[in-house]
């Protein structure tokens, strides 16, 4: 007797209406992994692809070899980061709400993600971030009236009115411009980290995707340029679970880690809990010395959750439990911080209380500020000009007849 | 549109169970356009199939299924997003056919949301039909309104040949004449917003004269085919619009016969220009009708610039550039 081969649909645990379960999501206590050391074969390391780092305990305690040492200083610079961040995502999509801006993507719950990460690379370093990292250009920088300006591509807007909100870019500060096409920048990361080597620098390139993404061919493409290479690459994923309405599973994650990616193409792979900023730091500094020290690339998968909807475009309640977020069983990366902090004896509530009264202070002036380079109704505007330029280095005649025939239209001005 | 593409599925799933649908989101969620909501449950899993985000993957596994007897109905979520499904279109999906002498086909139907209006910039307005036609061997259509959204995409479903189908988003609630500051409109009111319920089919390679006039023929498709309609009465003309509806193969017999008669021909697309759709229908028009002629060909098209999103309005081919359009063909000659 043969059986018939059936197809696997892969299944949420849960989908509205049902109570969260988050059963699926293999846990380790806090300082229970080895930490090996930076050059260590991917044949005995095996075990960080399966495993979940994690340093936070959960009475906010840094335990085990993780663990790293950093000063309170910088934990509370990290703190600050992620409280602007979600401030500012929280002004952002109250103004989109209000048609002032066309769309917004909030990182709400993921900010250890690109917080923690970026505090363990070198300013020389260069970042290529997904839509969902705007917690790296926060933290490198990028002033939020910038940010601001281009989402309303206004005249200070840094992309010239040519990209929907959120895409931003920072030359100045190595953080690169974001695509709308989901994963295209990952081989490119791996190009740029192969340009170090080639120059003969010292600099190091990571990237970041979602869990879904890694379904793209450019993943493979990433990893196996970076594995045969050995290029100086840390390859980071974002497993918050979902990718717009379908979870993590339909990319492939409900056999195998995505961490484990890593060890097929013969790399290390690190699966950690993406809200334990402690945790998300350690694992980038360990794959960053491994990567500047010739050690070559590292895929890191975040283990985190996506608080909020996919985007101002999207409606969460249709496909997954309202309330699956307070579920989740690595909580919420802003209090865990604020948790070990108070551990500490560094922090109190209400320390919290009036920095977060600060960072929504700060957003509103620079929203104020931001206005006044004008919005989508109202002026100053952006010269339309700017639509015909940076197609290529020098305008060709086409354009330049076609830019002409605009302006004549609307009466020479623009 | 919506439901009229619903409705397509409904039928053909309906009828034919080798139909399958595929695509990102669109199954439990419905399409993020929600072009396939209720059809999962009605089918179950096995045949309305949320995909990894993999377009090449979702058009390569179309192929694998469209050879082993199935009638796969794939939706890319953009058409800005179809790239990466490319190579499989052109190397594979378009020649499977002549290299295997007719022994291997794939029946595949690819719907993709295209073209902007929406505020989408750069990565959700692409009109890249262009580019699809080129290929040679598959089919290419781009719809106008719910009637022919049905009846094509039941006629493409059906075809043994590939089809690429473009389903203007702009459009998707209702037509639009391209004067971004009026309020929008449903197709409740539109002559062909209304839908039969059952199976029709609207045949592949036959375009349609929308209205018929005698000053000049305007050749369009999607969207620019309602900001035409439009412009044409601003303009104050007799116009003599034609939906071209499938780009390829190209109905050129309807085209010649109007063009012969009215002489003048304007002809119109969202997307960019250089070497776009529209630069074949101008070729093909002047090589039918140049003795009839009486002014020279011309084009209002998207500029060839990547779609910006501040200067959408700008950017669009919206009424005015129509009326020009228009204007500058009757004058000249
Ligand atoms: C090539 C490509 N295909 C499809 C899309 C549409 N899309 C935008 S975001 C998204 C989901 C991505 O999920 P994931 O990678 O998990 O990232 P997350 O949104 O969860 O951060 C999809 C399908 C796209 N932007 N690019
Ligand atoms: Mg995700």
């Amino acid at each position: 007797m043969t059986k018939n081969p059936k197809l696997h649909i892969p299944q949420p645990t849960a989908r509205p209406g049902d109570p969260p379960d988050f059963s699926y999501i293999d846990l380790s206590e806090a300082g229970a992994i080895d930490r090996p050391p930076t050059d260590a074969a991917v044949r005995d390391i095996e075990y960080l692809a399966t495993g979940l780092v994690r340093v936070l305990d959960d009475d906010h305690e840094a335990k085990g070899p993780w663990a790293p040492d950093l000063d309170p200083e910088t934990l509370l610079k990290a703190l600050e980061i992620m409280v602007l961040t979600r401030a500012y995502d929280d002004r952002m999509l109250r103004i989109q709400r209000q048609g002032k801006i066309s769309f917004y993507i909030q990182a709400l719950g993921e900010e250890a993600v690109s917080v923690g990460p970026g505090l363990a690379f070198e300013d020389g370093d260069m970042m290529f971030p997904a839509y969902r990292n705007q917690g790296l250009y926060i933290l490198r920088n990028t002033g939020l009236v910038d940010m601001m300006c281009q989402c309303l591509s206004n005249t200070r807007d840094m992309c010239k009115g040519r990209q929907m909100p959120i895409f931003y870019h920072n030359r100045e500060k190595n953080v690169f411009s974001i695509s709308g096409n989901l994963t295209t920048q990952f081989p490119q990361a791996v190009g740029w980290a192969m340009g170090a080597a080639i120059k003969g620098d010292d600099h190091i390139a990571a990237s970041w995707i979602g869990d879904g993404s890694t379904a793209e061919a450019d993943f493979h493409h990433a990893l196996t340029f970076a594995a045969v290479y050995n290029a100086p690459v840390v390859l980071n994923v974002t497993n918050n679970q979902w990718a717009i309405s379908t979870f993590q599973g339909f990319a492939g994650g409900e056999r195998q880690s995505f961490a484990s990616r890593g060890p097929g193409y013969g790399m290390p792979g690190i699966r950690v809990d993406g809200n334990d900023l402690l945790a998300t730091y350690a694992v980038s500094r360990w794959a960053a010395e491994r990567a500047r020290s010739g050690g070559g690339p590292t895929l890191i998968e975040f283990v985190t959750y996506r608080g909020g909807a996919h985007s101002t475009s999207d409606d969460p309640t249709r496909y997954r439990p309202k309330d699956e977020w307070k579920a989740f069983p690595l909580g919420d990366p802003i209090e865990r911080l604020i948790g070990h902090l108070e551990q500490l004896g560094q922090w109190s509530r209400s320390q919290q209380e009036s920095l977060e009264v600060k960072m929504k202070e700060k957003v509103s002036a620079a929203w104020k500020e931001a206005i006044t380079f004008g919005t989508m109704t109202d002026p100053p505007f952006l010269d339309v000009e700017l639509m015909f330029e940076d197609v290529f280095e020098e305008t060709p005649q086409h354009l330049k007849e076609q830019r002409d025939k605009l302006l004549a239209m609307r009466g020479g001005r623009s | 549109m919506i439901q009229a593409i619903r409705s397509a599925h409904d039928v053909m799933m309906e009828r034919d169970a080798t139909v399958v649908a595929l695509g990102q989101d669109i199954g439990y969620f419905g399409g993020v356009f929600r072009c396939t909501e209720g059809l999962q449950k009605k089918y179950g899993e096995h045949r309305v199939i949320d995909a990894p985000i993999a377009e090449g993957g979702i058009i390569g596994t179309a192929i694998g299924m469209g050879v082993n007897g199935l009638r796969p109905v794939a939706e890319i979520q953009f058409a800005d997003y179809i790239y990466p499904g490319f190579d499989q279109i052109v190397s594979e999906l378009s020649r499977l056919r002549y290299r295997s002498c007719g022994d291997f086909f794939a029946p595949v139907t690819i719907r993709t949301p295209c073209g902007g209006g929406i505020r989408g910039g750069q990565t959700h307005s692409q009109s890249p039909e262009g580019i699809f036609t080129h290929i040679s061997g598959v089919k290419t259509v781009m719809v106008s309104n719910p009637y022919d959204a049905k009846g094509l995409l039941i006629a493409a479903i059906e075809s043994n040949d590939p089809v690429v189908f473009f389903e203007p988003k702009r459009i998707y609630n209702g037509p639009f004449d391209g004067d971004p500051d009026k309020p929008s409109v449903s197709w409740a009111s539109h002559p062909k917003g209304e839908v039969p319920e059952g199976y029709y089919t609207v045949p592949l390679g036959k375009a349609e004269i929308i209205e018929k006039g005698t000053d000049l023929t305007i050749v369009t498709y999607g969207t620019i085919v309602h900001v035409a309609q439009a412009a044409a009465k601003k303009a104050g003309v007799d116009a003599e619009i034609i939906d071209v509806r499938t780009l390829m193969p190209l109905d050129v017999e309807t085209l010649r016969d109007s063009v012969n008669k009215t002489g003048r021909c304007l002809v119109a697309h969202e997307a960019t220009r250089f070497c776009g759709y529209g630069a074949e229908l101008v070729a093909s028009v002047q090589k039918e009708c140049f003795w009839h002629l009486e002014a020279p060909i011309s084009r209002v098209t998207g500029w060839d610039t990547p779609y910006p999103h501040a200067f959408e309005w700008q950017y669009f081919p919206v009424q005015q550039r129509l009326v020009d359009g228009i204007r500058k063909v009757m004058e000249a000659g």
